[in-house]
């Protein structure tokens, strides 16, 4: 990933006159930037004895860690699971286009699909970095296709899939080459699946638990097998019951590998999650929070009937929301957790010294203003131009 | 001497602020006449600079034509340490000001050679004519920079050996474990500091008023080093209340009775910004105090 070519001469540019997320915290910082890279501005004082070469006011706003959207299943009427000729337009149009919407890195979705959509689509979507021609993708997200009957939502039944008992070879096939993977989501009750999840943990491959009926017990055996995020909690598993919380309950087993974080996203538009459901997962266990778009093709788009994979669906309005918890908190949910989650945390998702500068300037009800990736301006609200 | 005594820190802060702001006015730096200030750290000086910071956001005072020279510096404690000289100076000043990184002078406490480092920095306060005003500060045993008790009085820029009185007052900033405060300093020597051609001393607090009395009411002696600036020419000791506590109600009330006097050298004088644009002389302004 581009990012940090800094050559000791390239322009130091600082960002004045703002609230920085820094160590949880919003702080009366301000932000250095070079070669892409967030800046030690001590350390350019002291060691190199330079000033900026450009500062930036910032109108005392919120300055934040650029979004990453790890469950997004398309945009603008793109779908991702559809086997196109020009799949890469269609996620360089997507990716131009969150921009807006302060997300600076994503994971293109494919929901449960026939094995030929993915050997088309998955080799067509690179990973790429970021930068004024959209945001940079991180690698895909498969959701499904091996995924529980009863739980499978808006998933096509004809094209689910179990393992049989050659398990990864079939994912192989059913998925192709996973140069380009970054998470799969799958069902841990499925048979065989935990030496799939061993060898997928084993290849840096995110395993995400979701759309199962799986128990307590069954979900603990799955994290101790590599699995390391849940997939839109609450949606598509067991409801929480007090006798046996279900995957649900990971969120405060004692019976998980030492210092291990369980992460979870949460779809945070008040609808798949009632608010005061979303805010008890965040009392839980704060760290663990992802903020998930999973947004759908029709996301930019009026009402009417739009695709998802191989289903139709209906639009009629959309809403969003912003989680009931404090703004550093769902700052970081949007930002750092992903980050965490994907192993990338020293580069993405922060705004510490050398880490990518890709962030977003948020007006204080979090309107995004401005984006900002390896920093260079990629994109700015119409009243915020000078 | 001058001995000021306001009521509170905040207001000895001030006052302390003001007179460096009006010393550097009125010196009138430029690009071939910088204005050379040596610069203290620890909690006392806090308040002042505070002040010097909002007085360059309001345009009132610029560092453009400012060189510091920092006192002291810890020996061994990596430059980023969060309790290094160098972090304190770039948390609380350098970085709220218009100061460049290369007029700011402190000594290396992870140099190689540390007293060819002090030597070098005599050199450097030579080589930028002196030092016009020199500020500082005075510990619970009466030192000015690490100058403990017993150092000699024409002293010049060296390492020291901290005294158990200094190590405990600094554990604080250590987590309170005596174990992790470092052992050596490097620091401007008493005789460096006379040589500047001001000197102003902050006091302020209970705890410094037995050194204050030492140092002002007592002789000159090696035991409590501030006491040689009874010999300097031009010593300014700026105070609150509490830290008169050990001085004589006689001496308090004749410094006390000066402050109609001492006070007009803090007035406003017309701020560097109105004197760049070289308006006429009634339309100046004085600035916002």
């Amino acid at each position: 990933m581009r990012g940090g070519q800094g050559a000791v001469e390239a322009r130091v540019l600082q960002f004045t006159n703002c609230r920085i997320l820094r160590g949880g915290k919003l702080l009366r910082e301000d932000l250095w930037v070079r070669g892409g890279r967030i800046l030690d501005p001590e350390k350019l004082f002291f060691e190199e004895r330079r000033v900026a070469d450009e500062r930036r006011d910032c109108g005392g706003r919120i300055l934040a860690p650029g979004f990453i959207d790890v469950q997004i299943n398309g945009g603008f009427g793109v779908d991702f699971s559809q086997a196109t000729e020009d799949v890469g337009s269609g996620v360089a149009l997507v990716a131009r286009r969150i921009l807006s919407h302060g997300v600076t890195s994503f994971c293109p979705t494919l929901v449960t699909s026939p094995p030929e959509v993915y050997h088309k689509v998955v080799p067509q979507i690179p990973v790429k970095s970021g930068g004024p021609h959209g945001a940079g993708v991180l690698g895909l997200h498969l959701e499904g296709p091996f995924i529980s009957r009863e739980k499978r939502g808006a998933h096509p039944e004809a094209h689910l899939r179990s393992f049989e008992a050659n398990a990864f070879q079939d994912l192989l096939a059913t998925y192709g080459p996973l140069d380009n993977v970054r998470i799969v989501t799958l069902a841990p009750e499925l048979g065989h699946s935990h030496e799939v999840i061993r060898e997928l943990t084993t290849r840096g491959i995110c395993v995400s638990l979701g759309h199962s009926v799986a128990d307590l017990r069954a979900a603990e055996d799955a994290v101790w097998s590599g699995a390391t995020f849940i997939t839109h909690l609450f949606n598509a598993m067991l409801p929480f019951h007090h006798r046996d919380p279900g995957i649900v309950g990971l969120l405060t087993s004692d019976r998980l590998p030492a210092g291990r974080c369980i992460f979870y996203g949460m779809i945070a538009d008040g609808t798949h999650t009632n608010p005061a459901a979303l805010r008890i997962a965040h009392r839980a266990h704060p760290q663990g929070l992802v903020l998930v778009t999973d947004a759908i093709p029709a996301l930019g788009l009026g009402n009417g009937r739009h695709t998802l994979g191989q289903q139709e669906v209906e639009v009629d309005g959309l809403t969003a929301y912003v989680a009931g918890c404090s703004v550093e908190s769902a700052l970081e949910a949007a930002s750092l957790h992903p980050a965490q989650l994907l192993g990338l945390e020293k580069s993405k998702g922060t705004l510490d010294f050398g880490a990518d500068a890709d962030f977003v300037v948020l007006d204080d009800s979090l309107h995004v203003q401005a984006t900002y990736i390896s920093g260079e301006l990629v994109w700015q609200a119409e009243a915020a131009r000078q | 001497m001058k001995l000021i005594i306001l009521d509170h820190y905040s207001q000895a802060s001030e006052w302390a602020a003001k007179y460096i702001r009006n010393r550097i006015i009125q010196f009138n730096p430029g690009p071939e006449k910088y204005f050379t200030l040596g610069l203290p750290t620890g909690s006392t000086p806090l308040g002042c600079y505070k002040k010097l910071i909002e007085y360059y956001k309001n345009g009132d005072l610029s560092f453009k034509y400012v060189k510091t020279f920092n006192m002291d510096e810890y020996v061994g404690l990596p430059r980023d340490h969060p309790e290094s000289y160098h972090s304190f100076m770039w948390n609380n000043f350098f970085k709220h000001i218009d100061i460049h990184p290369e007029n700011t002078y402190i000594l290396d406490g992870n140099a190689v050679d540390l007293q060819a480092e002090c030597d070098a920095f005599e050199e450097k306060i030579k080589a930028a004519g002196g030092i016009e005003l020199f500020v500082g500060g005075i510990g619970p045993d009466g030192h000015i920079a690490f100058n403990e008790p017993g150092s000699s009085l024409v002293s010049r820029t060296r390492v020291k050996t901290l005294a158990m009185d200094t190590i405990l007052a600094n554990a604080r900033f250590f987590d309170g474990e005596l174990t992790k405060v470092p052992t050596m300093a490097l620091t401007v020597g008493v005789g460096t500091v006379m040589d500047a051609r001001e000197v102003m001393i902050l006091i302020t607090g209970a705890h410094k008023a037995f050194a204050l009395y030492k140092a002002i009411e007592e002789g000159v002696n090696h035991m409590w080093t501030v006491s040689a600036f009874q010999q300097h020419p031009r010593t300014v000791f700026v105070c609150d209340e509490d830290a008169t506590l050990e001085l004589k109600v006689k001496t308090v009330k004749y410094f006390k009775g000066l402050m109609l006097v001492h006070n007009k050298l803090v007035d406003p004088l017309y701020s560097i910004k109105e004197k760049e644009t070289e308006k006429s002389q009634s339309s100046k302004k004085p600035y916002s105090d």
